[in-house]
């Protein structure tokens, strides 16, 4: 089963790398209100169900691939 | 028996101040002997472990994040669970934080900007063996270098951690953008401690200051006094 993971830092978090990019994004001439830079990760997951793939990955991130003190997570399973 | 107290210096692929802390402990009396991180056991008679600075597996993922899965690591949270004084600096406190071994999370630091210089610190809390050498409110000068150092916890966390006193050392001036100008902190039972700032590059005046001496100098006498309290 594919698995797309998308890390942000959470609401509220100071985000430097997203005000940076966002201030560059300005100097190019686009008119950006606001940026946040997460990370992505795909994973093939051994798992035949989405629901039980999904269930894998939410323990993935809650013990690895997040620190859940300043980011959160959204899972998406292919196909779902 | 040697009466230099024993202090294991991990090394994981990465660790680049692993000989300066070394180097620093030996000159301040202890036997220091440097452990590969895929070994997963402590030296006989280990008085102390130090997870020292660098750059741990690539600080791939999160800094830290991965190291916490090295094999020496369970034997490390052993050492600490039993009371075994355990130092993190740098990349080592960013270790400890992910292993859950110290509360809290090393971020990038605020400006982007890879903070490389001396810089003051104050010391709040005297009651760790780490600070022991130390006056309270006692200024610190000892050199920082990291890009993610800015240490954060949020409200409650940081309520919690400030009273119970694991607060233990604040830079007194504008660093990285910590939470509260925190610079390390220790755990509940106060014998795992982490900092970013680097006292194993501060330990004679010729190198610019001799103040990470007073934190180093502690930690043996620390690993001293558990190595001949066990014999």
């Amino acid at each position: 089963m594919r698995v797309t993971v998308l890390v942000r830092p959470k609401q509220g978090i100071l985000d430097p790398q997203g005000e940076a990019v966002r201030e560059s994004l300005r100097k190019l001439g686009f008119s950006v209100g606001g940026a946040r830079v997460g990370r992505l990760v795909d994973l093939e997951v051994d798992e035949p169900s989405s629901q039980g793939a999904r269930a894998q990955v939410e323990r993935m991130c809650q013990e690895l691939l997040a620190n859940p003190l300043i980011e959160s997570f959204e899972i998406e399973v292919e196909g779902t | 028996m040697s009466v230099r107290p024993r202090i294991a210096v991990l090394v994981f692929p990465g660790s680049n101040d692993d000989r300066d802390a070394a180097w620093a402990l030996g000159a301040l009396g202890a036997d220091a002997q440097l452990l590969w991180h895929a070994e997963d056991e402590l030296p006989r008679d280990t008085g102390a472990v130090v997870l020292p600075g660098g750059f741990s597996y690539g600080d791939y993922l999160r800094c830290g994040a991965i190291a916490r899965f090295a094999p020496i690591l369970d034997a490390v949270r052993a050492f600490a669970t039993d009371g075994g004084p355990v130092l993190g600096i740098c990349n080592g406190f960013q270790i400890l934080c992910e292993a859950g071994l110290l509360p809290g999370v090393l971020r990038r630091n605020r400006d982007l900007e890879f903070v490389c210089r001396d810089v003051r610190l104050r010391v709040e809390r005297t009651d760790t063996i780490f600070t022991a050498c130390c006056e309270p409110g006692q200024e610190l000068t000892i050199p920082v270098k990291h890009g993610e150092g800015s240490w954060y916890a949020d409200d409650d966390l940081y309520g919690g951690l400030e009273a119970a006193g694991q607060l233990v050392l604040r830079y007194a001036e504008d660093c990285n953008g910590s939470v509260g100008d925190v610079a390390g902190v220790c755990n509940e039972e106060r014998n795992v401690f982490g900092l970013m700032p680097h006292p194993e590059h501060a330990v004679d005046p010729l190198l610019g200051s001799g103040d990470g001496a007073l934190l180093l100098a502690a930690l043996v006498d620390a690993a001293h006094a558990r190595t001949f309290a066990a014999a």
